[in-house]
C-alpha cells in the first residue's frame, strides 16, 4: 500500500541551511547535505529545500550544494525558490534534484508548468501554492512573492488549472496557519485535495502528531513541516509511529 | 565497467551518484559500441514510453541493448527502463518496446483513492530472486509512475506491489533484471538492491 509521506523542509541561503522566523534573524544551521542525511536516517520520506537566496545571480552560482545533496541523499528531494524558466529546471535537475517546485513564476506564466512537464515529465513539476482565506468566506486566494502579493486567483481554481497544465504534485501552504503550530488548515487542504487527482502536500501549521493525522484524514498525500523537525520538537519517527497506531500506512 | 545508458531521459544523475557511493565504476554513454563492450549495463529513466523508445532508436541504442541483453551479461532496467524491455505500453499505442521480455504496460485506473501518477513509498511483497537477497518481504521502495507492468510469464516476476490492483513491480529473467521502483531513491533498502545487482554482475 502506498504510504503517506512525511517531508521535512529546509530553507537554504547562499548554500547553507538557515533558520529564522519569517525569514528574519536568520541563523546558520548547517550544511544542506548533512542536515538532509540526518533526516533520511530519522525516516524522512523526502526532503524539500527552499532556496531563499536573495539575488538570482548568487543563486545560480551556488548550485553546488544541490550536487552535494545528490551525492549523499538517497531519497527524493525537491528544490524550490526563485525558479523562473525551464533552463532553471534543467540546471537544478542536472545537479541531481528529483523535483522542482515553482510558485510565483508559475502564477506569472502558467505555461512554465506545461513547458516543464513536457520537457522533464510531470513527476518533477511541483506547484507550490501560498493560499490565504478571504476573511469570512470559504474561499482562498493565492499569493506570490513569498506571500506578499495577493493575485486574487481562487486557490481551488488555480490547483485545477495547474493539474491540467501538467503539475505532478501540489505543495499547499496555508498562510493563515503557517507558523501558528495550531494545525494545518484542514478546510483548505480538503478543498484542494478533493478538487484534483494529483497528490497534495499539506504545509503550514503543524504543531503536534495529531495535526499530521488530521491533514491526512482530509486528503493530504503527504505532510510537510520545517521548524517542528528542525528544533526537534517532534521526531519524524514519533509522528510515523503515531500515524501507524491509527492505521495510516507509513514507511517505518 | 558498467554502462549507464544516456538517452536524455529522466534523471540519470541519481543512479550515477548511487554507483559512486557503492564504489562501482561506470560510464554514462549513448555510444552503442561502448554499451556492447561493457561488463554490465543499466537503463535508467523517467519519461514517456514512446519518447524514450524514439530516443533509443535514433541513437541506435535499441539494437545495442537487445544485443547486450542476449549476451548473458547483467542488465538492470529501472522504472521506464523496466517498461521499455517489454512489447508495448498503453502510454504510447502502436509503439514497439524493446521486446526483450513478453508483456504489456498498462495505465493505472485513477479514482479518489488512487491518484495517478503513483508517487511515493510502497511495499513490495512476494519477493524472490537474487536482487532481493537479504531484503524482507514488505520492504518499502520509492515509486513514481502512471503505468504498470503486466508480464506474460509470471515466472519472471520477482515482486508484487499493490496500487488499486496488484501489479508486477520487478522481474528477473536470466541475466536481465528490472525494477519499477527507484532503488537509487529508496534509501538503505534501495542501496541493498543495487549492491545485490552489482555483486551478481561482479562489479563490486
Amino acid at each position: 500500500m502506498l504510504t503517506k509521506r512525511i517531508i521535512p523542509c529546509l530553507d537554504v541561503k547562499d548554500g547553507r541551511v538557515v533558520k529564522g522566523i519569517k525569514f528574519l534573524n536568520l541563523k546558520d544551521a548547517g550544511d544542506p547535505a548533512e542536515t538532509a542525511a540526518a533526516y533520511d536516517k530519522q525516516g524522512a520520506d523526502e526532503v524539500v529545500f527552499l532556496d531563499i537566496t536573495a539575488s538570482a545571480d548568487s543563486r545560480d552560482t551556488q548550485l553546488s550544494w544541490v550536487r552535494d545533496v545528490a551525492a549523499t541523499l538517497f531519497i527524493p528531494f525537491t528544490v524550490g525558490g526563485g525558479i523562473r524558466t525551464t533552463d532553471d529546471f534543467k540546471a537544478i535537475l542536472r545537479e541531481g534534484a528529483d523535483k522542482i517546485a515553482v510558485n510565483s513564476a508559475a502564477l506569472m506564466n502558467p505555461d512554465l508548468i506545461s513547458d516543464a512537464a513536457m520537457k522533464f515529465g510531470s513527476q518533477c513539476v511541483v506547484l507550490a501554492m501560498d493560499a490565504k482565506r478571504i476573511e469570512g468566506t470559504d474561499r482562498w486566494t493565492v499569493y506570490k512573492n513569498g506571500g506578499r502579493v495577493d493575485m486574487n486567483i481562487d486557490a481551488v481554481e488555480w490547483a485545477i488549472k495547474a493539474e491540467k497544465l501538467g503539475a505532478g504534485e501540489i505543495l499547499l501552504t496555508s498562510m493563515d496557519a503557517d507558523g501558528t503550530k495550531a494545525g494545518y488548515d484542514l478546510e483548505l487542504t480538503k478543498a484542494i485535495a478533493s478538487s484534483v487527482n494529483i497528490p497534495v502536500i499539506a504545509s503550514g501549521g503543524a504543531g503536534s502528531c495529531k495535526d499530521f493525522y488530521d491533514a491526512i484524514e482530509v486528503g493530504a498525500s503527504a505532510v510537510l513541516a520545517a521548524s517542528l523537525f528542525h528544533y526537534k520538537e517532534l521526531e519524524i519517527r514519533e509522528v510515523k509511529e503515531y500515524l501507524k497506531e491509527r492505521s495510516v500506512s507509513v514507511r517505518l | 565497467m558498467i554502462a549507464v545508458v544516456d538517452y536524455d531521459a529522466g534523471n540519470v544523475k541519481s543512479v550515477e551518484k548511487a554507483l559512486d557511493k557503492l564504489g562501482a565504476k561506470h560510464v554514462l554513454t549513448s555510444d552503442p559500441e561502448i554499451i556492447k563492450n561493457s561488463d554490465s549495463c543499466i537503463l535508467p529513466g523517467v519519461g514517456n514510453f514512446g519518447d524514450c523508445m524514439d530516443k533509443l532508436r535514433s541513437r541506435g541504442l535499441d539494437s545495442a541493448i537487445r544485443e547486450f541483453a542476449a549476451s548473458g551479461k547483467c542488465f538492470l532496467g529501472i522504472c521506464v527502463g523496466l517498461q521499455l524491455l517489454f512489447d508495448e505500453s498503453e502510454e504510447s499505442p502502436g509503439v514497439h518496446g524493446l521486446g526483450i521480455l513478453k508483456g504489456k504496460v498498462k495505465k493505472f485506473e485513477s479514482s479518489e483513492e488512487i491518484k495517478v501518477p503513483q508517487i511515493g513509498w510502497n511495499d513490495v511483497t512476494s519477493v524472490k530472486g537474487r536482487l532481493f537477497e537479504g531484503i524482507a518481504d514488505g520492504t518499502f521502495f520509492y515509486f513514481v509512475h502512471s503505468y504498470y507492468l503486466d508480464a506474460e510469464d509470471k515466472n519472471i516476476v520477482t515482486s508484487k506491489t499493490s496500487y488499486g490492483i496488484d501489479y508486477d513491480s520487478s522481474v528477473e529473467s536470466g541475466n536481465v533484471f528490472a525494477t519499477q521502483f527507484h532503488p537509487e531513491k529508496s534509501s538503505d533498502a534501495g542501496m541493498k538492491v543495487l549492491t545485490n545487482f552489482l555483486k551478481i554482475a561482479g562489479e563490486i
